[in-house]
């Protein structure tokens, strides 16, 4: 009965229908009576005292309602956005956190800050009142710069040196002694750029605040509404949390840049409860530009040693991350946690070292962004192994396959913290090599440069931790809070069936997977179960959607649930056959006494549930309904192969991708259309940042260059290709459903795929990313003059 | 001061006062309540609020809602309905060509208007990614829109 709709059926999605006719829900399609509409001021200045802020003028302009400050934020104790996540520096302080009040207060430290907040009838007339606020921005010295930062003048009191914390991990001895025993050692020195993640859904709020019941419900584009209720309960003090309603519908899509508390939510319900009307915002693109949490931003010194055969013998990185301005609600952890512990990539480096200093600029906060740290790492990784196969004269495939964990020695414990439970990522590289046909590359390239082209081929071997995460490591890890997630299963009399899930679904077809898992176990169709998300009035508890653990933690926690129904089934269904609860077998959807012709159907036990005749009502509950909390042991590891094949123009140094391959070892798949799609998504922003997208600062104003869709090249249809995909699959060791995660691979493994091949093709050492023309332009004229000098 | 617009959208006469300086797509949005015609940017970039002008497809916030005084609109919501979808958007549901869906409403409009011009001949998958340079997607990479598109005008 499930077999064409269940686990590993390319099921189409359900939630499709309400798209495609236009029928989606999203935050600004939401308005309510009497609303009235936000407008923030925001800094024009990189880093400026505000020495007068006369809101008169705003507040007499027509159609504004008031005008609102820090100092009034501050009056009503709405108290400073917090990072989650403590790190502590090498010398065990703690990280040093700035206060970060969502309308600054005194101070503005990168341009686009909120000052106050405008409020009026319409959105013009409270455009036309922001425009009439000129405060006396008295400018102090800015600094946007990462690796410099550390000697800039100072941002936040007290932070000496813009240090957030200078964090290590890893045995420095065991590495050096690595270094001195080296045949080789390859040096690099690595950018990872920064980037802006433009959901093509802007940001948005909502407050609505309701006097009669005093409850504030936030409509707000949230990756994980039930963590934005409890932090601005307990952290922030918007509302307390049975007052506070967080409802997140439809989203447009977020790649981390939605799992944060931010200053604009957080404004529209306070300001709904200060004027006891609705209040909305919706971020214009500009506004995103300047203010949604941008990603990466790393400046990196790695070093490699290696033995006379190629073997990999020690690691040692030095990092300085950019946080921005201020810290955003996970930002500490990236740089780190997620960064550094995934340096040992797939192979058997005995000795690894890292050292990371976060510093403060006057730039956006930096948070996660799809894949968040595990791009980073993976990107100085499979550069340096990949310049370390041309300075030793090997073929990066083979010098990776030498130094690959073998599918053997698993579980795996890298000197850097992690423990992979499984994989087998030779099979995953000789199947990437196949399917894009690595051997017969040296004729492609022949025959590319017979017309004139220099053909480039590039590798890339990620791997990654998903499904956060294990409480108990995540709490020894700083994590302010364990990351289990829970599900719920109501089975409604009628005998379909209502799934509530603490995760968010902004893109990923949960609707549709979660439902492929339920009803596999439950062995009813998909058209009887409705998955609800989004929503902290309706499900229990959550932790939201990202790090790719929606499915290995959100889904493993919906199996226990259906398991539990199952359990309470049997009884049932035990109790109405005569029987005992031991001898009912249950399969697709039918319970039966073992060895008999006595069955009954699912149906006929969710109806005897709720509306019971002659029901044993002091041994068995009516009702079939059940929670589940899941907390995996431990992180999940997808990992895969990537290989880019390129073209450039040695004329214009315009480069073309003209084959691009993955293969990935997701575990069990659910659903393979919605993971295919996943990863073409992923890799599409992978490429975007390897050979377009560029966030860029002016280094003296500190002013935002690339400040909309005009100056940030954001991939485009006729920029990609179609991608070759293909899977390994090993399964998760830990979890019920064996699944590892999909929804970052691309992004991190494709980077280095695609500047390996570009360094390939031009035949030079180093190129930071994006390889736009110019870039690659430039490269190849300083290459061709510097064989011409020797 | 406000103005009158009289139009023609998905079919039906409509009027409405706006303000002088209101683009179409606000006038959609927030005069009828047709929210399928999506805002992504500042810049007439991204295409989500991609609608058809007399059968064409036009970016609604790069036209002014008094532009379209007389003329006829169709938004999203104009070509098909669950249960009764345009077969571009059957095509886009079959062939997994959106994943947030913020940006499938303008790719929808904008992929009719590809195979419309194509009318008669074959559309290569180059064509359209060309063709589709308006537009913006996030999340799927393109390559299962750009499949959806060709399996649309087929079935168009």
């Amino acid at each position: 009965m499930t077999a064409e709709t269940g686990i590993g059926a390319r099921v189409r999605r359900k939630e499709d229908v309400r798209f495609i006719t236009g029928r989606g829900r999203y935050t600004d399609d939401i308005n309510r009576p009497g609303q009235l509409h936000a407008v923030f001021a925001r800094s024009s200045h990189a880093h400026a005292r505000i020495g007068s802020l006369d809101i008169s003028a705003a507040e007499a302009s027509p159609g504004v309602v008031a005008v609102l400050t820090g100092a009034d934020l501050a009056a009503d104790g709405i108290g400073s956005l917090p990072c989650g996540w403590m790190i502590h520096s090498r010398d065990g302080s703690p990280m040093k956190q700035p206060p970060h009040p969502a309308l600054a207060q005194g101070i503005v430290r990168y341009v686009g800050e909120p000052y106050a907040v405008v409020i009026g009838e319409t959105r013009s007339a409270a455009q036309a009142g922001a425009d009439l606020l000129d405060p006396d921005f008295q400018d102090l010295p800015a600094n946007v710069d990462t690796a410099s930062a550390q000697s800039a003048a100072p941002i936040h009191d007290g932070i000496a040196n813009n240090l957030c914390y200078d964090w290590v991990l890893g045995d420095e001895s065991a590495t050096d002694a690595a270094f001195a025993s080296a045949a080789h050692v390859v040096e690099l020195d690595i950018i990872n750029n920064r980037l802006i993640p433009n959901a093509i859904e802007t940001r948005a709020a909502l407050g609505d605040y309701d006097p009669g019941t005093d409850v504030l419900t936030l409509f707000t584009t949230s990756q994980n509404p039930h963590l934005a209720r409890l932090v601005l309960s307990a952290f922030v003090g918007l509302a307390p949390e049975h007052k506070l309603r967080v409802v997140s519908p439809d989203v447009g899509g977020g790649f981390g840049s939605k799992i944060f508390i931010y200053a604009e939510e957080t404004v529209c319900g306070w300001a709904s409860k200060r004027l006891r009307r609705p209040v909305k915002w919706t971020a214009d693109r500009s506004e995103a530009f300047l203010n949604d949490a941008h990603g990466r931003d790393h400046v990196s010194k790695a070093r490699l040693a290696l033995d006379a055969t190629g073997r990999f013998l020690g690691l040692k990185v030095s990092t300085i991350a950019n946080l921005g301005a201020y810290m955003s609600t996970f930002s500490s952890s990236i740089p780190t946690y997620l960064y550094g512990t995934l340096l040992a990539g797939q192979y058997t480096t005995p000795a690894i070292f890292v050292e990371v200093k976060s510093v403060f600029t006057n730039t956006t906060p930096v948070d996660a962004y799809r894949g968040a740290g595990r791009p980073e790492a993976t990107f100085l990784l499979e550069r340096i192994v990949e310049t370390a196969a041309r300075q030793l004269g090997m073929d990066p495939a083979e010098l990776r396959r030498l130094n690959m964990i073998p599918k053997d020695a698993f579980p795996y414990q890298t000197p850097v913290a992690l423990v992979y439970d499984t994989g087998d990522y030779q099979a995953c590289l000789d199947k990437a090599l196949a399917l894009a046909d690595y051997a017969g590359f040296p004729a492609r390239r022949a025959e590319a440069k017979a017309r004139g082209r220099l053909r480039g081929i590039g590798l890339s071997c990620y791997i990654e931790a998903c499904g956060l995460a294990p409480s108990r490591l995540a709490g020894q890890l700083g994590a302010g809070v364990g990351l289990y997630e829970s599900a719920e299963i109501r089975v409604n009399p009628t005998g379909n069936v209502t799934i509530f899930t603490g995760t968010h679904s902004h893109g990923q077809g949960h609707e549709t997977t979660f439902a492929q898992v339920v009803s596999s176990r439950l062995g009813i169709g998909l058209d009887q179960i409705e998955v609800v998300h989004g929503d902290t009035a309706q499900g229990q508890f959550g932790m939201g959607t990202y790090g790719s653990r929606s499915l290995a933690v959100g889904g493993s926690a919906l199996m226990k649930a259906s398991d539990k129904i199952v359990t309470k089934g049997r009884k049932i269904a035990a109790y109405m056959l005569e029987s005992e609860p031991e001898d009912i077998d249950f399969d697709d959807g039918v319970f039966r006494v073992r060895g008999t012709n006595k069955t009954k159907t699912f149906g006929e036990i969710a109806f005897a549930a709720y509306v019971p005749h002659h029901y044993p009502l002091e041994e068995l509950e009516p009702g079939l309904q059940e929670t589940a909390f899941y907390d995996p042991e431990n992180f999940t590891y997808p990992a895969g192969a990537y290989v880019c094949e390129v073209e450039v123009d040695p004329e214009t140094g315009a480069t073309r991708i003209v084959k691009f391959t993955a293969v990935d070892d997701f575990g069990q798949v659910i659903n393979p259309m919605i993971v295919e799609g996943q990863v073409h998504g992923g890799i599409a922003q992978g490429i975007g940042q390897a050979m377009l997208e560029a966030c860029r600062y002016d280094s003296e104003s500190g002013q935002l260059l690339s400040g909309s869709m005009m100056d940030y090249a954001m991939p485009r249809a006729d920029d990609l290709v179609n991608f070759d995909l293909d899977v390994v699959r090993t399964d998760c060791t830990h979890n019920p459903l064996g699944a590892k995660g999909c929804g970052e691979a691309g992004a991190i493994g494709s980077p280095p795929a695609v500047i390996n091949a570009i360094t390939d093709a031009i035949g030079v050492r180093t190129l930071d990313m994006p390889a736009t023309p110019l870039k690659v332009w430039t490269a190849l004229q300083a290459g061709t003059a510097a064989t011409k000098r020797s | 001061m406000t103005v009158k617009v009289t139009t023609t959208v998905n079919g039906k006469p409509v009027s409405g006062d706006v303000e002088p300086n209101t683009l179409l797509v606000h006038f959609v949005r927030e005069n009828l309540g047709l929210t399928g015609t999506h805002v992504g940017c500042d810049t007439s970039q991204c295409g989500a609020c991609t609608v058809h002008l007399d059968g064409q497809p036009v970016k609604a916030c790069t036209m002014l809602a008094v532009q379209a005084e007389g003329h006829q609109v169709t938004t999203i919501e104009g070509i098909g309905q669950p249960g009764n979808l345009h077969p571009m958007q059957a095509a886009f549901q079959e062939n997994h060509g959106l994943q947030c869906g913020f940006c499938t409403p303008g790719m929808i409009m904008a992929g009719i208007g590809i195979a419309d011009r194509a009318k008669g001949t074959t559309l290569s998958e180059e064509t359209i990614r060309i063709e589709l340079e308006g537009n913006i997607c996030r999340c799927t990479g393109y390559h299962n829109i750009v499949k959806s598109i060709a399996a649309g005008a087929r079935d168009m």
